[in-house]
């Protein structure tokens, strides 16, 4: 009784400290990354629109959403999720298989589910679902994980990877992969094998090359040598190179960005939308992003470590490690570093897919760090 | 024991964990490093390259055409304007079916096939990104009907430009000419990047001869231009310079008279203004209407002026070359007292025949039973051949020729009109170069009366005759008298160019002149039908032996016959005291000068010296007030 009237004490302490914020659950620093980001990105979306009013109204109502479902799951306990890990999981690779069977064609690719009211993107759903079932299955286990864990983890992970792979969809299949891979790397995997694995895939890039599709082919030419296809394939990558070079240190100025007012910037909204802040806010304005984004993503190593459970580490690590694929990934195809794949702009890009996943999983954060005594309490 | 291994084990994990934690900082902290060493790279290293790049995406360089000159004749009077035309013009590359979009176009506004054979001749020419013309000249109801549909019709147009018109019609077509759209070989000649805003060019006449002065210089404009090619403002740069306006010394109402003088016949007439070379009147007969030829013309419409048997494209007034027979006489006659072979009263026999002497063929005077003995007035007056033979035979053709030269035989006068023939002058050295034969005696002979090789042009004649009616100058013909830049600006009249004859002995040029007045004074002249009151007439009457047949056409027998009459000719000049007007006349096939050609010059120059006709000063003239 006493050492349970204690912990009400210590409760309610927590609570006349930190009020509001500790009984919505919410992490302060990183809640409030996130509002700049978000309002950031709002801000750039109106200019790379166009000056569409419309388009911001509906991304504004998206993050708000979002945020919503955030703090919903910030509510849930990591030992909630534990629990949910290996179902989700099963669930998600089943959607995937339903999606390659029933799913509708879009651009040549099978990505899209029509549940009837609303369609949605299965391959969404393992961003998270995978690193939960990894997290799920390797903290069952002693750390640094045996080969055979390894095993049937990387198992774990080809399997929807493949499967998002075929849809086509590479560049979820990346992100998806790089969530798994990063469990199993903030699992202890260990660097002689690490290095191995790297050598492996190395080797297998052939094997890869003759998987593709013939588009897939032609974005790793076309990226390899923009100038071959100017006014196809490689106008993307020219355009944006020539919006975010012509921005400078200082850039072109909001509204005034000629290769994202005019359009010569393609998908300047979505997945090209670096390119605007860089055209129009230069150098300088992008540093400024980048450390915004740091601070989400440095954030977010700190809860991972600052985790009372192997589970909630590893799941809180590979989530914000998802956050920086798609950041990474984005800027390095934007500003002509890696191929063209279709990755937006963590909040920031139009669109509502990656923000309720990002959100998610920022709600996964979330509920790691303010409920980190919970698992030990049990 | 076992909590406390688990114990140890957690915090294994944790320093396990924290290690790869900070390692993944790090590996964050690189990656993010790497794009900004790119943006680096991108926005300093290369800021310069992509910021010009970025602004050739924006930044168009448009041409604009300048606004071509005007033309006017004498007093003002318009012969070549530029009138707003609306067109409907089709840019192939944003249309992805021409037939069904023409098909759907011609609900609209009509087309015919003409249009559509125009388009198709059109469509291989064009420049890139430029529109087609589909149809031309949109009344304003349909370009209404089609503005409400434009939105159906991406890619279709209506273009508004200004097209040449030609007032004056058929009257104005040999001299004033006509533009037309610039074709392959002319783009091979031009300065392109002159006539980048340009779509027509002159092709004939003063409109193809002043060029340069017609059509002024190409203005640049920036365009900021969205990708989709629209614009979205406008930076003037460069204003065009319009072309010059040019006013002419012809007399439109003199042109009228002069082209209903010749009616319906084939001939020309060239009336210059003695003192200043001046081209008063240029006809070539028949006449055709220039303005087709201006949006293109149909490929039957054009056929059927080309193959006319009358070649009404043909400009007869500087391209027409034409024995000059007996008009000749008076240069011939001049060229011997100038070089002193002979004086004004020294007489020769006429028999009726000339022989050259060892040879037995008789050269014949047009007069069979001969003049008898003649000196160099009756020889003019009666046109005696056999004066003539001898007179040639007794200078020599070298002697004869150079005189002729300064009369401008033999090289076109080099009048501003485009396309202008030199006529020939036949020469030994001509014949050694052109038939490789050595020159014969009696050749000299057949040049001292006008006739076998030797070819001259109605404005040839017209500029020799009028060197006789100033008293000895060749002034180069020209048809324009004044241009300007623009409507506020000076005049800048052209320059006559003169080049006085050898011969300045005055007694020798009034013997001249004497003699051709009294071909038309005297009772025995050839031309003496054309005498009147009014005022009095110099001139020598001419007939030209037709000794080719057209181009391998095939003429009835009653066409053969008339086709092959001799030319009529007639040079003139009045009033002889003070000659305000020189005049060439041909009639094809006319038969005798005196008869049929002596009348249409006195017809021009009635309407010249007779007729009350407002004269307007030239600087009002050139106010544009017409």
């Amino acid at each position: 009784m006493a050492k349970l009237s204690k912990l009400e004490i210590d409760a309610g302490r927590d609570v006349q400290e930190r009020g509001l914020a500790a009984r919505l659950h919410l992490d302060l620093p990183l809640l409030l990354f996130l509002l700049l980001l978000s309002a950031f990105g709002l801000l750039m979306l109106y200019s790379a629109s166009g000056q569409s009013v419309v388009q911001v109204e509906r991304q504004a109502i998206r993050l708000g959403l979002a945020l919503l479902l955030m703090i919903a799951i910030a509510q849930l306990s990591p030992a909630l999720l534990r629990q949910w890990s290996a179902p989700l999981y099963l669930l998600g690779l089943g959607l995937l298989a339903a999606v390659l069977l029933f799913g509708e064609q879009s651009k040549g690719a099978q990505r899209w589910l029509d549940l009837g009211i609303l369609r949605f993107q299965p391959s969404e759903v393992l961003k998270l679902a995978l690193p939960m079932m990894l997290a799920w299955y390797l903290s069952l286990r002693p750390l640094p994980p045996r080969l055979l864990d390894i095993l049937l983890a990387s198992i774990l992970i080809a399997l929807p990877v493949l499967m998002i792979a075929k849809q086509p969809d590479l560049g979820t299949a990346l992100l998806v992969a790089s969530a798994g891979l990063a469990t199993l790397f903030l699992a202890g995997l260990r660097w002689r094998l690490i290095l191995g694995l790297a050598a492996l895939a190395a080797a297998a890039a052939p094997l890869l090359w003759s998987l593709m599709h013939d588009y897939q082919r032609q974005r790793v030419l076309t990226f390899l040598d923009p100038g071959s296809d100017p006014l196809g394939a490689g106008y993307h990558i020219i355009q944006s190179q020539i919006a975010i070079g012509s921005g400078g240190l200082y850039g072109k100025g909001w509204l005034q960005g000629t290769q994202s007012q005019l359009e010569f910037l393609p998908e300047r909204s979505t997945d090209f939308i670096f390119a605007v802040i860089g055209e129009e806010l230069g150098l300088f304005g992008i540093l400024a992003l980048m450390l915004l984004y740091l601070a989400v993503i440095l954030r977010g190593l700190i809860i991972a470590v600052q985790a009372s459970d192997a589970y909630s580490r590893l799941l809180a690590g590979s989530v914000t490690m998802v956050f920086f694929v798609y950041l990474f990934v984005n800027m390095g195809m934007v500003t002509g570093l890696l191929p063209v794949v279709g990755v937006p702009l963590p909040l920031i890009s139009y669109g509502g897919t990656s923000l309720v996943t990002l959100m998610l999983g920022f709600g996964i954060l979330m509920a790691v760090h303010t409920q980190r005594k919970s698992l030990q309490r049990e | 024991m076992m909590l406390g291994e688990m114990f140890e084990d957690r915090r294994g994990e944790k320093r396990l964990f924290r290690a790869r934690g900070i390692f993944l900082a790090l590996l964050v902290l690189l990656g993010l490093l790497l794009i900004a060493v790119r943006l680096y790279h991108l926005q300093v290293v290369r800021h310069d390259h992509f910021t010009t790049l970025s602004n050739d995406n924006r930044i168009k360089i448009q041409p604009m055409p300048p606004t071509r000159g005007l033309i006017y004749d004498r007093n003002g009077v318009l012969l070549a304007d530029n009138v707003p035309s609306y067109a409907l013009t089709i840019e192939p590359e944003k249309i992805e079916d021409l037939e069904a979009t023409i098909a759907a176009l011609s609900e609209l506004v009509p087309i015919s096939a003409l249009d559509l054979e125009r388009f198709e001749r059109l469509l291989p020419q064009r420049r890139r990104f430029e529109g087609v013309p589909i149809r031309l000249d949109l009344n304003q109801a349909e370009r209404a009907r089609f503005a409400v549909q434009s939105h159906r019709f991406p890619g279709v147009e209506i273009a508004a430009e200004l097209s040449r018109f030609y007032p004056e019609g058929s009257y104005t077509a040999h001299l004033v000419g006509y533009v037309g759209r610039i074709n392959e070989q002319e783009l091979e000649r031009i300065d392109r990047s002159d006539y980048a805003g340009s779509s027509h060019i002159g092709k004939v006449g003063v409109e193809k001869y002043h060029e340069e002065w017609l059509h002024g210089h190409v203005g640049y404009q920036q365009a900021v231009v969205n990708a989709r090619g629209r614009i979205l403002e406008r930076r003037e740069q460069k204003t065009p310079v319009p072309g010059r306006d040019l006013h002419l010394f012809l007399d439109m109402d003199l042109q009228r008279d002069a082209a209903a003088a010749l009616g319906d016949r084939r001939g020309a007439v060239v009336a210059i203004e003695p003192e200043t070379g001046g081209v008063l009147a240029m006809v070539s007969s028949p006449r055709y209407d220039p303005n087709p030829f201006v949006g293109g013309i149909g490929f039957r419409d054009y056929a059927a002026l080309r193959d006319d048997i009358d070649r009404p494209l043909y400009d007869r007034a500087v391209r027409g070359q034409y024995p000059p027979g007996s008009t000749i006489k008076p240069f011939i006659g001049l060229a011997g007292l100038a070089t002193g072979v002979t004086t004004a009263t020294q007489s020769k026999f006429c028999g009726g025949y000339y022989q050259l002497p060892g040879h037995s063929y008789h050269y014949r005077c047009w007069r069979r039973g001969g003049h008898g003995s003649l000196a160099m007035e009756d020889a003019i007056v009666q046109s005696c051949d056999v004066y003539f033979y001898r007179l040639a035979n007794d200078m020599g053709i070298e002697r004869l020729d150079d005189l002729l030269a300064e009369f401008n035989f033999g090289r076109p006068t080099g009048a501003d009109i485009a396309g202008e023939l030199g006529g020939l002058l036949p020469s030994p050295e001509w014949k050694r170069r052109v038939r490789n034969r050595p020159w014969f005696p009696g050749e000299t002979l057949i040049v001292g009366i006008g006739q076998g090789a030797f070819l001259a042009t109605p404005l040839q004649l017209a500029a020799a005759t009028a060197a006789i009616a100033n008293g000895g100058t060749f002034i180069q013909p020209r048809l324009v008298r004044a241009t300007r830049a623009s409507l506020g600006a000076p005049l800048e009249l052209t320059q006559a160019k003169r080049r006085p004859i050898p011969d300045q002995d005055p007694a020798h040029w009034q013997t001249i002149i004497d003699a051709m007045s009294n071909v038309v004074e005297g009772r025995r002249g050839t031309a003496r039908r054309i005498r009147n009151d009014a005022y009095r007439i110099a001139g020598k009457t001419g007939t030209s032996q037709v000794f080719t047949v057209g181009q391998n056409e095939s003429y009835n027998e009653a066409e053969v016959a008339e086709r092959m009459r001799d030319h009529a000719l007639f040079v003139g000049f009045a009033p002889i005291e003070a000659p305000r007007i020189a005049v060439a006349v041909i009639v094809e096939n006319g038969g005798h000068g005196g008869a049929t050609a002596a009348p249409i010059a006195r017809a021009v120059m009635d309407s010249w010296l007779l007729d009350q006709r407002v004269t307007v000063p030239l600087d009002v003239a050139a106010t544009g007030s017409h």
